[in-house]
């Protein structure tokens, strides 16, 4: 393990490498340029509001500010999250010359993928500040929560994107049932409602290692609280646990890879 | 013992063939069939094939070493272990130095990239730090040969730009082990000879280079020791001259079932200089070629055909005894005939593969073929192109100027 790490590090410049190279690419190829970034986020954004909106019609209580500031902010996480696991998931597929040719760590590609991913997870998030601050979202020292939930987000998506990088070099219908997972996941976790909704059965949805991820991006910029700190532990042991074993999964796999890709 | 660049001990490389599960909608079906159904393990056993197998060789520092044989032979196998790319199934390898792999060269590029930004993406590839790239790069550039399509995207290059482009960046990485599969067939004569000139560089700095190629002349140029693989298995090792004969002279599978067959058989093809038997010779030298058959039944109007093929298979000269004027002849069970054919080899510089066969004319027979029986490499001094050697000389050459049509200047 400590071997591995000490590669991983000597490669750390093809790592940027090959990010730059996808974030290059991905921004060349598209005439709209940096609009790409925010492009799915403001499409999520809208329809939370229009999700919002019928929930605000149904209960009969006012659509808040709040509501649609909390929409936009986990909107940008959970964007982060569907785009890094999908080009993850791609991203030994797609490098089927370099991973069959030449020898370097192979989770260079889904990490590289969740770099870029982040990339665009960052010119988004100028976007959204711009945007809260027109809405009138203040500040608040809760603020300082987010390097946490930051890192708790990264590693879980890093985490299964290893996983579904190697399991869909094995098997080609992986990134089909990726792909599932990624449109429906939006029902399961809290981007268009409030965990807090659901009562006492929001237990069960926050389960799902994102869901205390983005009720805490919520929670901190947009309602100015602190996130559910237990929820969030259970958040960052998953994410660690996830990030370690999908690591272990990649490198025991990594030797078959160019044969059998 | 440090003076070892590469070494390989027993190595062997399993490969299952056939049906592999590809994906989950394919495998969970087979996995609960195989729960229920016991004899479908042992289908699985009949797959495996190994494509390498007991392969030990080592390469010393400053050594170029040469690994030649037919397709599926399992040299590129070979070389992807060696660059760890594949993990051997048994067996110990050694590498001692910084490895570079010319597997690929433009495997690294990236369509859409500028030829520059693919030189930093494709450098980084091949383990070059950004500013070991930096510092080389405008003699990378020049080595391209295509400084004023550096800025531009690489899809619209065309395939020889695109390779040339690959191979100067890998051929500035300086290796201290250099791996080079089959990439010099792209790019034109100047760029390939540019090429080799590099890898002599290379080589003269203490490296070691392991060399695959089916281009056999640049094998016996460049390589001071060479292997012969065949289904995945060494057959010889040695000088290049050595191993490329018995390379040429081993039958492909198809050939070697009806050579015993036949009522008579060739059983040596020996060519010779004045010198003895040798495999170079000089544009114009007298050559023989002395040939023994082997009757094993009875068998009538026969005779011996020489046919010359070059580096291409081209059949480029066809004689017989028969033509020759010297008629068919019959054999007897047992019997032994020789004859020795005498040539001017007026062949311009390259390789070629003196080929005999014997020949029935009225029944249009093969009995037996040796293609080729002997490779040899002729040189010519230089001066001429093309196949045939015609000994051309300049004797006269004059320039008439237009303005006062007097001529100037004549050779010969």
């Amino acid at each position: 393990m400590k071997e591995e790490l000490r590669e991983f590090y000597k490669y750390r410049e093809l790592l940027y490498m090959i990010a730059y190279r996808d974030i290059r690419v991905r921004y060349k190829q598209s005439i709209m340029g940096f609009m790409w970034a925010i492009l799915m986020p403001v499409l999520i954004v809208m329809s939370g509001v229009v999700v919002r909106y019928a929930y605000a019609m149904a209960s009969h209580a006012p659509l808040k500010k709040e509501d649609i500031a909390s929409v936009a902010v986990k909107a940008l996480p959970w964007a982060f999250l569907v785009s890094s696991i999908r080009f993850a998931c791609l991203s030994l597929i797609s490098n089927k010359e370099l991973v069959t040719k030449i020898y370097f760590p192979k989770e260079i590609f889904p990490i590289a993928a969740i770099l870029a991913s982040f990339f665009d997870f960052v010119v988004a998030s100028g976007a959204l500040f711009i945007f809260l601050l027109v809405l009138g979202v203040g500040w608040s020292p809760y603020l300082t929560w987010i390097p946490a939930l930051l890192l708790t987000m990264v590693l879980l998506a890093a985490g299964i994107g290893m996983i579904v990088a190697a399991a869909s070099l094995y098997f080609r219908d992986v990134k089909f049932i990726v792909e599932v997972f990624l449109t429906f996941g939006i029902f399961f976790t809290p981007v268009f409602y409030d965990a807090a909704m659901f009562g006492d059965k929001a237990k069960w949805l926050l389960l799902n290692p994102m869901s205390p991820i983005l009720d805490g991006f919520g929670a901190c910029v947009a309602r100015h609280q602190s996130p559910d700190l237990p929820w969030l532990a259970y958040s960052l042991v998953c994410a660690l646990l996830t990030f370690l074993g999908g690591y272990v999964f990649f490198k025991h796999l990594e030797p078959g890879f160019a044969e059998s890709i | 013992m440090s003076d070892i660049a590469i070494r390989m001990e027993h190595v062997y490389k399993k490969f299952r063939k056939g049906e592999i599960y590809n994906s989950l909608r394919d495998l969970i079906p087979a996995l609960t069939g195989r729960m229920f159904q016991q004899k479908e393990l042992t289908d699985g056993d009949k797959r495996e094939f190994w494509a390498v197998r007991d392969l030990s060789f080592e390469v010393k520092q400053g050594e170029a070493f040469g690994i030649i044989g037919r397709n599926g032979a399992g040299k590129s196998t070979a070389l992807k272990m060696l660059s760890r790319v594949m993990k051997p199934t048994k067996g110990s390898m050694l590498v001692n130095g910084r490895l570079s792999a010319l597997i690929e060269v433009s495997a690294g590029f990236h369509q859409d990239l500028t030829g520059r930004e693919n030189i930093f993406l494709n450098g980084t590839i091949l383990g070059m730090s950004k500013r070991e790239i930096q510092s080389k790069l405008d003699q990378i550039i020049a080595f391209s040969g295509i400084e004023e399509f550096i800025d531009t995207p690489v899809k619209r290059y065309s395939s020889g730009m695109y390779a040339r482009l690959g191979f100067s960046v890998a051929a500035h990485v300086d290796p201290e082990v250099l791996i080079v599969d089959e990439v010099l067939s792209v790019g034109d004569y100047a760029f390939q000879q540019k090429c080799i000139e590099r890898m002599k560089e290379v080589l003269r700095a203490g490296a070691a280079v392991l060399f695959v190629s089916h281009n056999l002349k640049m094998v016996a140029e460049f390589c001071h020791r060479c292997l012969l693989l065949e289904k995945g298995q060494t057959v010889t090792m040695g000088t290049p001259q050595d191993v490329i004969g018995t390379y040429l002279q081993t039958p492909s599978s198809g050939q070697a079932a009806n050579i015993n067959s036949g009522p008579v058989s060739i059983s040596s093809v020996r060519i010779r200089n004045e010198d003895g038997e040798c495999m170079r010779f000089r544009s114009g030298e007298k050559a023989w070629v002395d040939v023994e058959l082997k009757a094993h039944r009875r068998c009538n109007k026969l005779s011996v055909t020489l046919y010359i093929l070059d580096d291409k298979l081209m059949e480029i000269f066809d004689t017989s005894t028969d033509l020759l004027g010297h008629g068919n002849f019959d054999l007897e069970e047992g019997d032994t005939y020789r004859c020795t054919f005498e040539v001017y080899l007026n062949l311009a510089d390259g390789t070629y593969h003196p080929s005999i066969l014997i020949y029935r004319r009225d029944i249009q027979t093969i009995y037996d073929k040796w293609e080729p029986s002997a490779t040899i490499y002729v040189s010519s001094g230089g001066g001429v192109r093309g196949i045939a050697h015609c000994f051309p000389k300049v004797i006269r050459q004059e320039i008439r100027q237009a303005a006062d049509a007097t001529s100037v200047g004549t050779v010969g």
